[in-house]
């Protein structure tokens, strides 16, 4: 998949968890992390980069991501994205 | 001694804060659900989550996944999801023949070539649930060299049955029984329910007292303050294995005097109480350290 069909959720905003919102884009956007983290200041960084890895990974480009951090592990950030890409291209 | 499974924990499937912590209780399985704990619409939430627990977090025990019914349109998608990051164990629920076995195993081959791992190296357990599951159970335990263990699913078998569950648990003497039976003749563990009061303790302790006796090999957990009871309960008490080892001394001893007849304490042994006494000392054995008395 390269492109986005629809915006598309997954995730929650429990504790361990994270919220990923996915928005389409016109191409030539870029892939634009807006992201929200108890621990933005130690991992922050972390976060985004994780989140667009997983996103370019799967051949993404263009898109705006909502991220709602509850103190997700990486496992868990991968996984809510990759779900939300899922949905997003149904 | 085969694989310990006294305890078969539960974990939601789609929570990455119980998934991520389901090792540290110590169960001798943790079964990561993608059924029944996993609500319709986020079916494909779980099985990513899944899929990524397994494949980056070192449980330090066997893993096992519930996946939905094949029937179900989940069923098949879990699998294909999840096989790749290789499971130890896959559980099958509301099981009603062995096609249904048969046809999964063909599916695990398959990912077991496509993916390089060892052939036969991903398990399978089925869970019975229903009157025909139940009247099949030998041939749902026989179908596949996969499977471990045959497990009894309550609820819906009591719906089944058109009565309700009780304390005594006689509504399900029968089932049990039966399930037993088959699970020994095909040489694989029976495990049994899950006991959803967690705040009756002493409901809990009575039935693990009935299940054990009916030679159950352990039972479903659904919350982790259930799985050390369950170990205290399957460990051998030191009574038990004082009288083990007296027995296969005296077993010994008669054979090397080349006596016919072996006694202890005036009572006669034979083959099936020595056999017994060997399978009490390796199960303390392999119960030492891991929670056991």
């Amino acid at each position: 998949m390269s492109k986005l069909l629809k915006l598309a959720q997954a995730g929650t905003v429990e504790s361990s968890d994270i919220l990923i919102t996915l928005a389409p884009a016109d191409a030539g956007t870029g892939i634009r992390v807006e992201l929200v983290s108890p621990t933005m200041q130690q991992y922050g960084a972390h976060i985004r980069n994780l989140i667009t890895k997983t996103l370019v990974d799967h051949g993404i480009e263009d898109v705006l991501v909502n991220a709602n951090d509850r103190g997700a592990l990486d496992c868990t950030i991968k996984a809510r994205v990759i779900t939300a890409l899922q949905r997003a291209g149904e | 001694m085969e694989k310990l499974r006294r305890s078969m924990m539960f974990v939601p499937g789609n929570n990455p804060g119980m998934l991520l912590n389901a090792g540290i209780y110590g169960a001798d399985t943790i079964i990561l659900d993608c059924e029944d704990a996993v609500a319709i619409t986020e079916k494909d939430s779980a099985r990513n989550l899944v899929f990524q627990a397994i494949s980056e977090i070192n449980y330090g025990t066997e893993v096992a996944v519930r996946i939905n019914h094949i029937s179900t349109p989940f069923g098949w998608d879990d699998l294909k999801r999840i096989l790749p990051a290789k499971p130890d164990l896959i559980r099958l629920p509301m099981c009603q023949g062995p096609d249904e076995i048969r046809q999964i195993d063909e599916f695990i081959s398959e990912a077991e070539h496509k993916h390089k791992f060892p052939a036969g190296s991903i398990k399978m357990m089925a869970a019975v649930e229903t009157p025909k599951g139940l009247r099949l159970a030998y041939e749902i335990a026989s179908a596949s060299p996969r499977m471990v263990a045959l497990a009894i699913g309550a609820e819906d078998f009591i719906a089944n049955l058109k009565t309700t569950r009780s304390k005594l648990g006689r509504e399900l003497l029968a089932a049990r029984g039966q399930l037993v039976l088959a699970a020994r003749e095909a040489g694989i563990q029976c495990i049994d329910t899950v006991f959803s009061d967690i705040n009756d303790e002493e409901g809990f302790k009575k039935e693990l007292e009935l299940i054990k006796e009916m030679g159950f090999d352990g039972k479903s957990v659904v919350n982790p303050r259930q799985v050390s009871v369950v170990h205290d309960f399957f460990a051998p008490t030191a009574k038990e294995i004082d009288h083990a080892q007296r027995v296969l001394a005296a077993y010994q001893e008669a054979l090397e005097k080349k006596s016919g007849v072996i006694s202890l304490n005036g009572k006669m042994i034979d083959l099936p109480i020595v056999a017994r006494a060997e399978r009490t000392l390796a199960y303390a054995k392999a119960t030492a350290g891991k929670g056991g008395k």
